[in-house]
């Protein structure tokens, strides 16, 4: 079972871009199809997103290591949502006007933050592999720290972009906010134990 | 010039005089039940005539001089695709969240700056006026448009029915306000009721109309049934769905989004590239069944017909 579990879980990760190619062609995708397919790009990379950072919390509150095997795969496929999500934007939307893109980046706070999440994540899937952690060391660690100002990036993108309701950029929000405590709060804890374990040791 | 002679008609082309007279009798009939339909805005008869014929022209449409020659978005879109805050802020929603919306009995109150104020059953209020087609341009200030077949009847001779007097300097109009059918009101998005407003030059000019159809059809629910204001050189949300309520007043009203988000809702509101949203471009639009945008026009097109409304004006300053 244990050795199915990553091809299970990268067909899944698949099926939402399945249904929208699907989608497209049974008509399925409203009358601003390509509206449609931009903010549903943008919201499994954004579930994912957060799905990815929920995946330590959830290791150290309930102790499921087994998580720890799908993290990486569950982040890059938040690069590969995230990437689809800027190529509509900039052939449909754009079309390759890289005058129109570079003012709209500078412009508009929603594409800034979006975009500067964009450029983030290359690093993180670049050095993804193996190797990349090996060679990195310690400094593999604190450059994938990035995610957590991805994850701020991603949920402003979104709340700067609706125009009144607000609710569901909020949810995620809170979500992003609970899974910080719990990080912030299990931290505290180790080291605690440690300086207790230093105060005991003899 | 070819004159075909008549020996050369065949008889199986001639229609049967009965088979006319049954088509003259139908058209006659479902002319009847549309007239029906739309003066008494009955919700069954309304019903019935879509289900049974349900691209039917309604009779004693005057075509209107202002139409556009581009095509025209598919009466699917324009009745799958709304912003309709007072059903839902998602825009399928509303087609279907609006499906039992009553729209019979309407009433509908004109007051304010007028020496004639009034309130009507919305068969009422209609009769006396032309009911025109229009053909307009539809541009949202979310970037996306259509072109849209409205049927109504111009807001100008509403109000010089019931009379303005000297004091009145601007038209506010007000949305139905009744969670209980309209759940999107269930939340404070926006303060309910919905209001919006235009100055009285803007509401004579020969473009503004009420709208009660689209495409030969009663107004669908979704879409702002029974009654909307149409104004095309102006984004979308100023054409306000559902009224109930039209005063004269002396004061600019207050209206919803400018008070919802006042640095990025104006109460002017008029389609101008040149004036961006806050948060995005307005130099280009999406045109529904178009693949690429396209270029925004100054007045969504209309700048020949209301450019000099708005002469000497700071059009930055009043967004």
């Amino acid at each position: 079972m244990r050795r199915y579990a990553k091809p299970i879980v990268f067909i899944f990760c698949l099926i939402p871009l399945g249904i929208m190619i699907w989608d497209g062609f049974q008509d399925a995708l409203g009358a601003n199809p390509i509206e449609q397919i931009t903010h549903r790009t943008g919201d499994w990379a954004l579930w994912f997103l957060l799905l990815t950072l929920a995946i330590t919390p959830l290791r150290k509150v309930f102790g499921w290591q087994f998580l720890m095997r799908l993290r990486r795969m569950l982040g890059l496929f938040v690069f590969f949502y995230v990437f689809l999500h800027f190529f509509i934007y900039l052939v449909l939307d754009q079309f390759f006007d890289v005058n129109e893109i570079i003012k709209d980046i500078i412009k508009r706070p929603y594409i800034t933050v979006g975009f500067i999440a964009f450029l983030m994540l290359i690093p993180l899937a670049v050095t993804s592999t193996n190797k990349m952690m090996k060679r990195l060391g310690k400094r593999w660690q604190q450059l994938h720290q990035l995610v957590y100002i991805i994850g701020v990036c991603g949920v402003l993108h979104y709340l700067w972009l609706v125009k009144a309701d607000i609710v569901e950029p909020l949810i995620y929000a809170f979500i992003l906010l609970g899974l910080f405590v719990v990080r912030v709060f299990h931290q505290r804890k180790k080291i605690k134990k440690r300086e207790c374990g230093l105060l005991t040791r003899p | 010039m070819l004159i075909r002679r008549p020996n050369t008609i065949k008889p199986s082309e001639i229609t049967d005089e009965a088979v006319y007279n049954s088509r003259r009798q139908f058209i006659a009939v479902t002319a009847k039940t549309a007239v029906a339909a739309v003066v008494t805005g009955t919700m069954s008869s309304v019903l019935g005539l879509q289900n049974a014929q349900a691209a039917l022209s309604l009779p004693n449409i005057t075509k209107s001089k202002y139409t556009v020659e581009e095509e025209q978005t598919s009466f699917k879109d324009v009745t799958r695709y709304n912003n309709f805050y007072e059903f839902s802020t998602d825009k399928e929603g509303p087609a279907t969240l609006a499906k039992n919306f009553k729209t019979d009995p309407w009433t509908l109150r004109i007051d304010g700056e007028v020496n004639k104020p009034a309130t009507y059953q919305l068969e009422d209020f209609i009769k006396p006026h032309v009911l025109e087609e229009r053909i307009y341009r539809l541009r949202c200030v979310e970037a996306w448009s259509m072109v849209i077949p409205w049927l109504g009847i111009s807001l100008g001779d509403v109000i010089k029915r019931v009379e303005p007097t000297s004091k009145a300097k601007f038209v506010e109009f007000t949305t139905l306000h009744d969670p209980v059918q309209m759940p999107g009101q269930k939340r404070s998005v926006l303060d309910w009721p919905y209001v919006e407003g235009l100055r009285i030059d803007e509401a004579m000019h020969p473009l503004s109309i009420l709208a009660v159809g689209l495409y030969g059809q009663v107004l669908p629910n979704q879409n702002g049934a029974p009654i909307r204001l149409v104004v095309p050189w102006k984004y979308g949300f100023k054409s306000i769905k559902s009224i109930v309520r039209i005063r004269l007043t002396e004061h600019q009203p207050k209206t919803t989004w400018a008070l919802s988000g006042p640095g990025e809702y104006g109460f002017y509101a008029n389609v101008n590239p040149n004036v961006d949203h806050p948060r995005w471009s307005q130099a280009r639009e999406r045109r529904i069944g178009d693949f690429f945008k396209r270029k925004t026009q100054m007045y969504n097109g209309y700048a020949d017909e209301v450019a000099p409304l708005y002469a000497g004006m700071d059009l930055k300053r009043f967004y």
